[in-house]
C-alpha cells in the first residue's frame, strides 16, 4: 500500500534519457500516464517519441534515467510486464509470405504466458475486432498498407492487456479506419485498459484522448489532462470593427490588453488581445457596443490543443534536432 | 461509507485484477515450456519457399551425378573425381556419399549460411523482431530457438542428399551389399545405418557453422549481409586448412574434420574423428552461441 500513487500511473519515467553515440534522441523526460487514461503522445517527426517507446518495451535501454510501466521497474521486471502490454511500434511488422492468421498465431506462440488451447480462437476475436476476418487467409504481402496497420493492431490485442501502446495507430488508414480506431481505443478503454497512443496530427486523435503530452526535439514540452493543456493555451479575443481606436480605449478600459492590429480589408481592422481567465467574452462585446463602437465580428480564440501544439512545436516541414 | 470494513481494499480497483480471469481469457500465471514457438519457427521456415528451393537444390546434386555417370558408360579413370566416384556403377549406394563430399565444402555451408545468416536479422529486416521481443520472447529463448530450427535445417539438408542419392542410386544403378573400406563387406541393412551416420556426421559439422551464422546475424538488420559473411567464414577456414604453413591452426578450425567421415566406412568403425569432430563443434557453438547471446541480450532493437 506504501506505493499506492505508483501503481495508479501505468508508465512513470524520471529523467529519462536515451542517447544514441553523441546525439541525444531523448533528453531527460518525466512521464507520468495514469492508469485507464488514454494518453496521447504527441510530436513532429523526429522528437523522440518513437524513441521512447521502443524504451518503454524494452527494445532499447535507457542511457539513464528511471522507468517504470505498470508499476514494475524496468528493466528488471521486463518478462514480468510485457505480457501484459501490447504494441504497435512503428508501423506493422509480418511475414509476407505467411497469411494474416498465420502471422498471428506465430507471435502468439512467442508469449510463454498464454495458453496455446484458447490461440486459434483469440486469433480469430482479434481479426474480427480489427475488421479483418474476410482476408484472415490471404497472405500478408497481398495486404494493403491500412490492412497490415489493422493485423499489428489486432496483434495487439491477443489476449486481454493493461496498458496498449499504438505507436502511429492510424498511418496508412482511411478517414473510415481512423475512425475505426478511434472506437476501437474507446471500447478498450472501457474494459479498463490503459492506452498509450503516439502520433504527429493532433487532429487525428485530439477526440479520443484523455491526457497527452507533446514532445519537442527530445524534450517533453507540456503534459497533463486535456483540459489542463487548454487552459496552458492562451485564449484571444478577436474584434473586426472600423471603429478601432474607441475599440482599443473600450478594451483598455475593460482590462484588456490588444497587442496586434491588422487591416481586414474595405476600411475594417482586426483587433486581438489575450483573454484573461475571469473575463466573459459576451461581457467584452456589450461593453464595446455600450462604448459606441459598431462590432463587424467577434471571436474567441486559440483555445484548440492544435494551436498549443502548433506553439510548442513549431509549424511546418523544419524537424527540430 | 464505512460500514464495510474491508471497502478500503476493493475500492482503489486500478489495479489489474486479472488472475481471477486468467482462465476464460486464455492467459496464464505460469509460463509455458515454449515448445510452441519451436514448432511455430519450424513451421515458417518450411513454409518459405526459399528453404525449398535449397532443398530440392541440394537433391538435384546427386540426380546429376547419378545422370551424369550413368550417360558416360565408359566410366570414369580411376583417381579422377571425387573419392568413390568409380564405386557408383557397381553399388547405387556410393551415388548419395559421392554427392555429399561434393556438397560439403560449398553447397551446404551455402545452405547453411542462407538459414542460419537470416535468423535474427531477417526478423529484423522484416520488422518482425521487435514484435516477437515485446510478445514477450526473451531474448535468450529466441536465440536458442533459432538455432535449433536452423540445426533442423542442417539434418534436413543432409538427409536430401543421403536420400535422394539414394533413391537415384537405386533406380540407375545395381544396389548390392558394399564393401567398405576396410574391406568388409557389409549387408544393405547395414550400408543404410552407415548412410546415416554419415548424414549426422556431416549434420555435426554445420553445428559450428550455423553458431557462426546466428552470431553475424545479431550484428546487423541486413539478412544478406549475415548469410554471405557466414558462408565468407566456410570459405576462409577450408583455405587456411589447405595451408600446410598453418599447421598448428588446422586443429583449431571447424571445417578441419568436416570430410574425414571415411572411418565411418570401416570395420569396426573408428569413432575417434566424430569424437574430435563433435568436441570441436560443439566448442564453436559455445563460444559463438555465447558470443549472440552477449550481444543480442544488450542490443537496443532499432529496426
Amino acid at each position: 500500500m506504501t506505493d499506492a500513487a505508483t501503481t495508479q500511473l501505468a508508465i512513470e519515467t524520471h529523467g529519462l534519457t536515451k542517447m544514441f553515440g553523441k546525439q541525444t534522441a531523448v533528453n531527460g523526460i518525466d512521464l507520468a500516464v495514469p492508469r485507464g487514461s488514454v494518453f496521447g503522445f504527441l510530436g513532429p517527426n523526429g522528437s523522440g517519441k518513437t524513441t521512447t517507446i521502443r524504451v518503454l518495451l524494452g527494445l532499447a535501454s535507457a542511457t539513464s534515467g528511471d522507468v517504470s510501466v505498470l508499476g514494475q521497474p524496468l528493466p528488471g521486471r521486463l518478462p514480468q510486464v510485457l505480457p501484459h502490454v501490447g504494441a504497435l511500434i512503428e508501423g506493422p511488422g509480418f511475414y509476407p509470405f505467411l497469411s494474416g492468421t498465420a502471422n498471428l498465431m506465430r507471435l502468439d506462440t512467442a508469449d510463454r504466458f498464454v495458453t496455446g488451447a484458447t490461440r486459434r480462437k483469440r486469433v480469430e476475436q482479434a481479426l474480427e475486432r480489427v475488421g479483418l476476418t474476410h482476408a484472415a487467409a490471404k497472405k500478408v504481402k497481398a495486404y494493403s498498407l491500412g490492412m497490415k496497420q489493422r493485423l499489428g493492431i489486432a496483434n495487439a490485442l491477443l489476449t486481454p492487456r493493461d496498458l496498449i501502446v499504438l505507436d502511429e495507430p492510424t498511418n496508412g488508414l482511411d478517414p473510415q479506419g481512423t475512425r475505426e480506431v478511434r472506437n476501437l481505443v474507446r471500447s478498450l478503454t472501457a474494459e479498463g485498459t490503459t492506452v498509450f497512443v503516439s502520433s504527429h496530427l493532433l487532429a487525428e486523435i485530439e477526440q479520443m484522448c484523455t491526457h497527452a503530452a507533446v514532445m519537442r526535439a527530445g524534450s517533453l514540452v507540456a503534459q497533463g489532462s486535456l483540459d489542463d493543456l487548454r487552459r496552458a493555451g492562451q485564449t484571444r479575443v478577436r474584434v473586426l470593427t472600423r471603429d478601432d481606436l474607441a475599440a482599443e480605449n473600450v478594451l483598455r478600459s475593460i482590462g484588456l490588453m490588444p497587442d496586434h492590429r491588422e487591416s481586414a480589408g474595405d476600411g475594417v481592422v482586426a483587433l486581438t488581445a489575450p483573454l484573461p481567465d475571469d473575463r466573459q467574452p459576451d461581457a467584452i462585446v456589450a461593453a464595446l457596443v455600450a462604448g459606441g463602437v459598431r462590432v463587424r465580428g467577434f471571436s474567441v480564440e486559440g483555445s484548440t490543443l492544435e494551436d498549443l501544439f502548433v506553439a510548442l512545436t513549431g509549424e511546418g516541414f523544419d524537424v527540430v534536432q | 461509507m464505512g460500514a464495510a470494513p474491508d471497502e478500503g481494499e476493493s475500492t482503489p480497483s486500478a489495479s489489474p485484477a486479472r488472475e481471477g480471469s486468467a482462465a476464460s481469457t486464455g492467459t496464464r500465471t505460469t509460463p509455458s515450456a515454449g515448445w510452441a514457438l519451436l514448432g511455430s519457427e519450424i513451421s515458417v521456415l518450411f513454409r518459405r519457399r526459399r528453404t525449398w528451393v535449397m532443398l530440392i537444390a541440394l537433391a538435384a546434386i546427386p540426380i546429376l551425378i547419378a545422370v551424369a555417370v550413368r550417360i558416360s558408360s565408359a566410366g570414369s579413370t580411376p583417381g579422377r573425381g571425387p573419392a568413390f566416384l568409380g564405386q557408383i556403377t557397381n553399388n547405387g549406394l556410393f551415388v548419395g556419399l559421392v554427392a555429399l563430399i561434393i556438397c560439403v565444402p560449398l553447397f551446404l555451408p551455402l545452405t547453411v549460411g542462407v538459414v542460419a545468416g537470416d535468423t535474427i536479422a531477417g526478423e529484423a529486416s522484416s520488422g518482425t523482431l521487435r514484435y516477437l521481443l515485446v510478445a514477450p520472447v526473451g531474448r535468450g529463448r529466441l536465440l536458442l530457438v533459432k538455432f535449433v530450427a536452423a540445426a533442423t535445417f542442417c539434418v534436413a539438408a543432409t538427409l536430401v542428399i543421403v536420400i535422394a542419392g539414394a533413391a537415384i542410386g537405386a533406380a540407375l544403378f545395381p544396389v548390392g551389399p558394399v564393401t567398405l573400406l576396410s574391406g568388409d563387406t557389409v549387408s544393405l541393412g547395414e550400408a543404410g545405418v552407415r548412410a546415416l551416420l554419415i548424414a549426422a556426421y556431416v549434420t555435426l559439422s554445420l553445428l559450428g557453422l550455423t553458431a557462426i551464422g546466428l552470431f553475424i546475424s545479431t550484428l546487423t538488420d541486413i539478412p544478406v549481409g549475415a548469410m554471405a559473411a557466414t558462408v565468407v567464414f566456410a570459405i576462409i577456414s577450408q583455405v587456411l586448412d589447405s595451408l600446410p604453413q598453418l599447421d598448428w591452426l588446422h586443429p583449431w578450425l571447424f571445417t578441419h574434420y568436416w570430410l574425414n567421415f571415411a572411418d565411418l566406412l570401416r570395420q569396426p568403425i573408428d569413432w575417434s574423428s566424430f569424437g574430435s569432430n563433435a568436441l570441436l563443434q560443439l566448442a564453436y557453438i559455445a563460444v559463438f552461441g555465447a558470443l549472440a547471446y552477449g550481444r543480442f541480450s544488450t542490443k537496443d532493437v532499432l529496426s
